[in-house]
C-alpha cells in the first residue's frame, strides 16, 4: 500500500461547557490514499463535520483538539502554528462547504475570489492568475466562463454557485478536499451532477476527497471506503462495497436497511428506533446499545472494540455479518 | 432602479412639504409679525399697509405657496432680533458650522470605522475590552459635559488650545474659512472632537457588532478554508461586508452632526448657524428658527437620499434586480 | 422551549407567596443581585432620588429665598470660612452667595422631576396613539405612523428645541419663566413618543389577531376596553424598558436645554441651568461652581443609563 496522503490517529476533539467537557470526535482514526475517496457518513451530530474541521484547522472555540495526531503527506500538521497551518488550507487541503448559496462572499466577484486564492498559494502572476482562474471555472463546467469571472455569486444558480466553490476549492491544486455535504442544499436533480463532477475532477487529478454526508446513496454512487460515524466514534470502516452488503455494524445495518433501493422490490424500509443521544447525555458502554436489538451487559458497560487505522472491522463485540476473508 | 430613486425623491418632496408647513405655521401663527415688525407708535392704517404687503391678507393656502416660494429662492424674511435678513445672516454663519461638521464627521468616521474593526478582531483582547468599556461611559456622557471637560483640561489647565472662537479665518470668495491659519486649525480641534466623539462610538459600536455578525458567515469561514491570510479575510472580505448596513445608520449620524452643533457651538462660542439657531430659540426670533429649520430638513433629506443610492454603488444584489 | 413551560408550570402550581417575597425569589432579583453594575447604580440612582426627593429637609439653606442670600458670602471656596462672615459652605458657593450644595439639590429635583414628567407625557401619548395605530389601522394609522416617520428623521433634541421655542413664543413674556419647566416637559415628552408608539404598534399588531381578542370581540367589548383592558397589559413590558432608557435620555436632554439657555430658567435652576452659570466661572478659578453639579449631572445620567442597559438585557434580551 502506497503512503497515505492523510492520516488521522486517535483525534479527540473536545467542547468544555459549563457543566461538562464535550467529545464531538472521540478517538477516530483513518487513512486516505492519494486519489482514494473517502465517504464519513452519520447522523447530524455524528462528529462528521468537526473531524473534517479539525483536519483543516478550522475548529470554532472552544471546541478543540484534545488528543491524537493528523498526518498529512508524512507530515504533522495538528500541532502547526497558525500562520503555517493557513499555508496548507488551500493549498494542500482545499473545502468545500455545505451551502452554496453563503460560502462566496455577495460583494466580490467570483473571478477575483478565484484569483485571490491562487496568487495566494501559487507563484504566478496575475495575468497568469487570470489564466488559471479562467480555466479552473471552465473545468467545473461554467458556461461562457470568461463573461462570468467578473459576476457576483448572486447571479448564478445554486447548483452553478457550488460549482464554482468547487472551483475555488480545487484552484490551487490541493492533494485533499474535504467535501462537507457538498450536495445537502441542492435540488435533487442536481446533486447527482455535482458528485460526478466532483467525482471526475478528483479522479482526473489524483486528488483524495473525504466526502462528508449523511446521504448512503451518495456514499454508493461516490466513496472507494465509508467510515461510519455515531455519537463521535467511529463505528464501522470499510470498503465501500462490504460496508453496503455485508454491514457488520448493527448500526450500518441499520442505516443501509433504511436505504430506499431502485432494486429492492417491496419490501419494507426498515427504521432504526429511537434516535442518537446528545453529547451530554451518552450513556455508558457503547453509545449504540440504547438501540441496538443486540446489545447485553457487555455493550451496557464497555464501549466497542477500537477501530485501527487500517479498518476492515466494526466497532462491536457482536458484528452482525461475520468477518469476510480479503 | 429609475422607480426606486424617483419614490425616494418623491418621498423626500413630501417631507419637505410637511416640514415647510411646519415652518411656514411657526411664521403665521406664533407671535403676531406685523406686532414684531412695527414699532409701539403704529396706526390701523400702518398695520393694514404691512399686512397686504406681507400677504397676510389673502387665504392661508396662497400664503403657504408664496412662502414656499420664497424658500426656494433663499428669501425668509428678516430676523426680528437683527432686522437684516435671514438669508444673508445664515450665509454669513454657515462656512463656520460645515467646517466644524466636516472635520467632526470625517473624525467619527475614520477612527469608528478603525476602533470599531479593531475591536471586533481583537474581541477578546484587553485593549479592545477597555475602549468598548469607555464607549459606554462616553454614550452616557452629555455632549456639553464633555467640551466643559476638555476645555478645562487643554485650555485652562494645560492652556494648549483655545476655548471659544473660530481664531483667524480667511476669506475665499464669500466663504470665510479656518483651514488656512495655524491659529483657525488649531481653534477647531476641541469642538471636533466634542462634537463627533458621541457619532464616534456610535459608529464604532455598530462597526463592531456588524463585523462579529459578518465573521461569523459562511463566506468568511470559506475564504479561511481556501488559506486566505487574516489580513485579507479580515480586510478585503470582511470589511466590504460590515460596511453595507453601517452606511445608512453613519449617513444619518452626520445629518445629526450638524443638529448637535447647536451644543457644540454654544459651549465653544462658535460662531456658526447652531449658536444662531439656539440665541433665536431663546429670543423667539421666528424667522430664524424657521429658516434653519427648512435648512436643516433638506440637508437631512438629502443626505438620507445619497446614502440610498450608495447603497447601490456598494451592493451588486441592489443593481441587478433593484428590489429594495 | 420546553424548560420554560415546565418553568411556568412549576411557578404556577407553587404555593402562594406574598407579591413582595415572589418578587425576591424571582430570576430577575437573581439577576439584580448577580450584577455589580446594576447594584451600584440602583444604589446611586436611589440615593439621588431620594436627597432631591428630601431637599428641603436635607438642604442647609433655602437657596431661593433672597432674605436668606447675603451677597457677601459670594464666591466662598468649598469647607472654607468666608473671609468676611465667616460662614462655612460644604460645597462653597456661587457668585451671589448662594449654598452650592443646596442649589444642587433643589436642582436635583427640578432636573428629576422634568425627567420623569417627561416620559410619563411621552408614554401616555406613545402607548395611546401606538395602540390606535396598531388596532384601529387604516388612514389613521397611516397618518400617525408617517407624523413618526418624519419626526424620526431629526435628532429628538432638535425638536425639544423647536417646540421649546414656538411655544415660548405662545407664552405671554410675563410667564414665560413660570411656566418653562411646563413648556420644557412638554417639548421633550413631544420629542420623544415616538419609539413607544413604534412598538406598542408593533406589539399590537400582533396581539389582535390571538383569540383572547377575537373572544373579546366576539362577547361584544368594544374598541377602547379591548386595547386598555387586553391588549395593554400585554405589550407593557417592553414599553417599560424603553421607558427606563427614556428617563436617562430626558434627564440629558433638559440638562442640555438648560445648559444651552432654553430650558429651566436661572429662577428655577435645574442641573444644566446650574453648570450654564458656572462655566462663565471655569476660567476665574471658582471651579466648584461647576465642577459639583457636572459631578452630580454625570453620576445621575452615568447610573440612570446604566440601569437602563441592564434592565434591557435582564427583562427582554431579544430587543437589544
Amino acid at each position: 500500500m502506497t503512503d497515505p496522503v492523510l492520516s488521522v490517529k486517535n483525534l479527540v476533539v473536545e467542547i468544555p461547557t459549563r457543566r461538562a467537557v464535550l467529545r464531538p470526535v472521540d478517538d477516530v482514526s483513518y487513512d486516505i490514499a492519494p486519489g482514494e475517496i473517502l465517504g464519513v457518513v452519520g447522523e447530524s451530530g455524528a462528529g462528521k463535520s468537526m473531524t473534517g474541521n479539525a483536519v483543516i484547522g478550522l475548529l470554532d472555540r472552544p471546541a478543540h483538539i484534545a488528543g491524537g495526531e493528523i498526518w498529512l503527506k508524512g507530515k504533522r500538521i495538528d500541532n502547526l502554528r497558525a500562520d503555517q497551518m493557513r499555508k496548507v488550507r488551500g493549498k494542500e487541503i482545499g473545502m468545500i462547504f455545505q451551502d452554496p448559496l453563503t460560502s462566496l462572499n455577495p460583494l466580490l466577484r467570483i473571478g477575483d475570489q478565484l484569483e485571490e486564492t491562487i496568487l495566494e498559494h501559487l507563484p504566478v502572476s496575475r495575468a497568469e492568475a487570470r489564466k488559471r482562474a479562467l480555466q479552473a471555472l471552465e473545468e467545473v463546467g461554467i458556461p461562457a466562463a470568461a463573461e462570468r469571472l467578473g459576476s457576483y455569486p448572486h447571479e448564478f444558480s445554486g447548483g452553478m454557485r457550488q460549482r464554482v466553490v468547487i472551483a475555488l476549492a480545487l484552484c490551487a491544486e490541493p492533494s485533499l478536499v474535504i467535501a462537507d455535504e457538498p450536495t445537502t442544499a441542492l435540488d435533487v436533480s442536481v446533486q447527482a451532477q455535482i458528485i460526478a463532477l466532483l467525482k471526475r475532477l478528483c479522479r482526473e487529478r489524483g486528488t483524495s476527497v473525504i466526502l462528508v454526508t449523511h446521504d448512503m446513496g451518495v456514499i454508493a454512487e461516490a466513496a472507494d471506503r465509508v467510515a461510519v460515524m455515531y455519537a463521535g466514534r467511529l463505528a464501522e470502516l470499510g470498503p465501500v462495497e462490504q460496508v453496503l452488503n455485508a454491514p457488520r455494524h448493527p448500526y450500518t445495518d441499520g442505516l443501509v436497511g433504511s436505504m430506499p433501493m431502485a432494486s429492492a422490490g417491496k419490501e419494507r424500509l426498515r427504521q432504526i428506533p429511537g434516535s442518537m443521544p446528545r453529547l451530554g447525555s451518552l450513556p455508558d458502554g457503547c453509545a449504540f446499545h440504547p438501540r441496538c436489538p443486540k446489545a447485553d451487559a457487555e455493550c451496557r458497560q464497555n464501549p466497542g472494540p477500537t477501530l485501527d487505522a487500517t479498518g476492515g472491522r466494526a466497532a462491536c463485540w457482536f458484528p452482525v455479518s461475520q468477518e469476510v476473508s480479503a | 432602479m429609475l422607480a426606486f430613486v424617483l419614490r425616494r425623491v418623491f418621498q423626500s418632496l413630501l417631507v419637505l412639504l410637511v416640514v415647510g408647513l411646519v415652518a411656514f405655521s411657526m411664521f403665521r401663527f406664533v407671535g403676531d409679525p406685523v406686532d414684531n415688525m412695527l414699532g409701539q407708535e403704529r396706526t390701523q392704517a400702518d398695520i393694514d399697509r404691512l399686512r397686504t404687503q406681507l400677504g397676510l391678507d389673502q387665504p392661508f393656502p396662497v400664503q403657504y405657496f408664496k412662502f414656499l416660494q420664497g424658500a426656494v429662492q433663499g428669501n425668509f424674511g428678516v430676523s426680528y432680533r437683527q432686522g437684516r435678513p435671514v438669508a444673508d445672516i445664515i450665509a454669513e454663519r454657515a462656512p463656520a458650522t460645515l467646517e466644524l461638521a466636516a472635520v467632526s464627521g470625517l473624525f467619527a468616521i475614520t477612527l469608528g470605522i478603525i476602533l470599531g474593526v479593531f475591536t471586533a478582531i481583537r474581541r477578546n483582547g484587553v485593549a479592545a475590552n477597555a475602549i468598548m468599556t469607555l464607549s459606554l461611559i462616553g454614550v452616557s456622557l452629555p455632549t456639553f459635559l464633555i467640551g466643559i471637560l476638555l476645555i478645562y483640561v487643554f485650555s485652562v489647565e494645560l492652556d494648549m488650545l483655545p476655548s471659544f472662537g473660530r481664531g483667524d479665518v480667511v476669506d475665499v470668495g464669500w466663504w470665510s474659512t479656518g483651514f488656512l491659519t495655524k491659529s483657525g486649525l488649531m481653534a477647531l480641534i476641541l469642538p471636533s472632537i466634542t462634537l463627533g466623539l458621541y457619532q464616534m462610538t456610535l459608529i464604532m459600536r455598530l462597526v463592531r457588532s456588524e463585523m462579529l455578525e459578518v465573521l461569523r458567515q459562511d463566506y468568511i469561514r470559506f475564504a479561511r478554508a481556501r488559506g486566505l491570510r487574516e489580513r485579507a479575510v479580515n480586510f478585503r472580505h470582511a470589511i466590504k461586508n460590515t460596511l453595507v448596513p453601517v452606511i445608512t445608520v453613519t449617513g444619518l449620524q452626520l445629518g445629526s452632526i450638524i443638529a448637535f452643533a447647536i451644543i457644540t457651538e454654544t459651549v465653544f462660542q462658535w460662531p456658526g448657524v447652531g449658536l444662531l439657531f439656539i440665541n433665536a430659540v431663546q429670543f423667539v426670533d421666528i424667522p430664524v428658527m424657521a429658516a434653519y429649520l427648512m435648512l436643516i430638513s433638506v440637508m437631512f433629506v438629502a443626505i438620507n437620499l445619497i446614502v440610498d443610492l450608495l447603497y447601490f454603488a456598494i451592493d451588486p444584489r441592489l443593481r441587478v434586480d433593484g428590489r429594495h | 422551549m420546553t424548560d420554560e413551560l415546565v418553568d411556568i408550570k412549576g411557578r404556577a402550581q407553587a404555593p402562594r407567596r406574598s407579591r413582595l417575597g415572589e418578587f425576591f425569589s424571582s430570576d430577575f432579583f437573581y439577576m439584580f443581585r448577580r450584577s455589580p453594575v446594576a447594584i451600584i447604580s440602583f444604589a446611586v440612582v436611589a440615593l439621588l432620588v431620594l436627597a432631591a426627593l428630601l431637599a428641603p429637609l436635607i438642604a442647609p439653606y433655602d437657596p431661593f429665598n433672597p432674605a436668606s442670600l447675603n451677597l457677601m458670602n459670594g464666591f466662598t471656596p468649598p469647607s472654607t470660612p468666608n473671609a468676611f462672615t465667616g460662614d462655612t459652605f460644604l460645597l462653597g458657593t456661587d457668585d451671589q452667595g448662594r449654598d452650592v450644595f443646596s442649589t444642587i439639590l433643589y436642582g436635583m429635583r427640578i432636573s428629576l422631576f422634568v425627567g420623569f414628567a417627561a416620559v410619563l407625557f411621552a408614554m401616555v401619548l406613545g402607548v395611546l396613539l401606538g395602540l390606535i395605530a396598531g388596532y384601529v389601522g387604516g388612514w389613521i394609522e397611516t397618518l400617525i405612523m408617517r407624523i413618526a416617520d418624519i419626526q424620526l428623521t431629526f435628532p429628538s433634541i432638535l425638536v425639544a428645541m423647536l417646540i421649546f421655542g414656538v411655544a415660548k413664543g405662545f407664552t405671554p413674556v410675563e410667564y414665560r419663566d413660570q411656566m418653562a419647566i411646563w413648556v420644557l416637559i412638554v417639548a421633550i415628552g413631544l420629542s420623544d413618543w415616538v419609539q413607544f408608539a413604534r412598538v406598542v404598534r408593533g406589539a399590537t399588531l400582533v396581539e389582535k389577531n390571538k383569540e383572547y381578542v377575537q373572544a373579546a370581540k366576539m362577547i361584544g367589548r368594544t374598541g377602547p376596553a379591548i386595547m386598555l383592558k387586553h391588549i395593554l397589559p400585554n405589550v407593557l413590558s417592553p414599553v417599560l424598558v424603553i421607558a427606563t432608557i427614556s428617563l436617562a435620555l430626558a434627564i440629558i436632554a433638559e440638562a442640555t436645554l438648560s445648559f444651552l439657555g432654553v430650558g429651566a430658567p436661572p429662577t428655577q435652576p435645574s442641573l444644566g441651568t446650574l453648570i450654564r452659570i458656572g462655566q462663565g466661572f471655569l476660567f476665574s478659578g471658582e471651579w466648584w461652581i461647576l465642577l459639583f453639579p457636572a459631578a452630580t449631572l454625570l453620576a445621575l445620567a452615568l447610573s440612570v443609563n446604566l440601569l437602563g442597559d441592564w434592565l434591557r438585557d435582564a427583562l427582554n434580551p431579544r430587543l437589544r
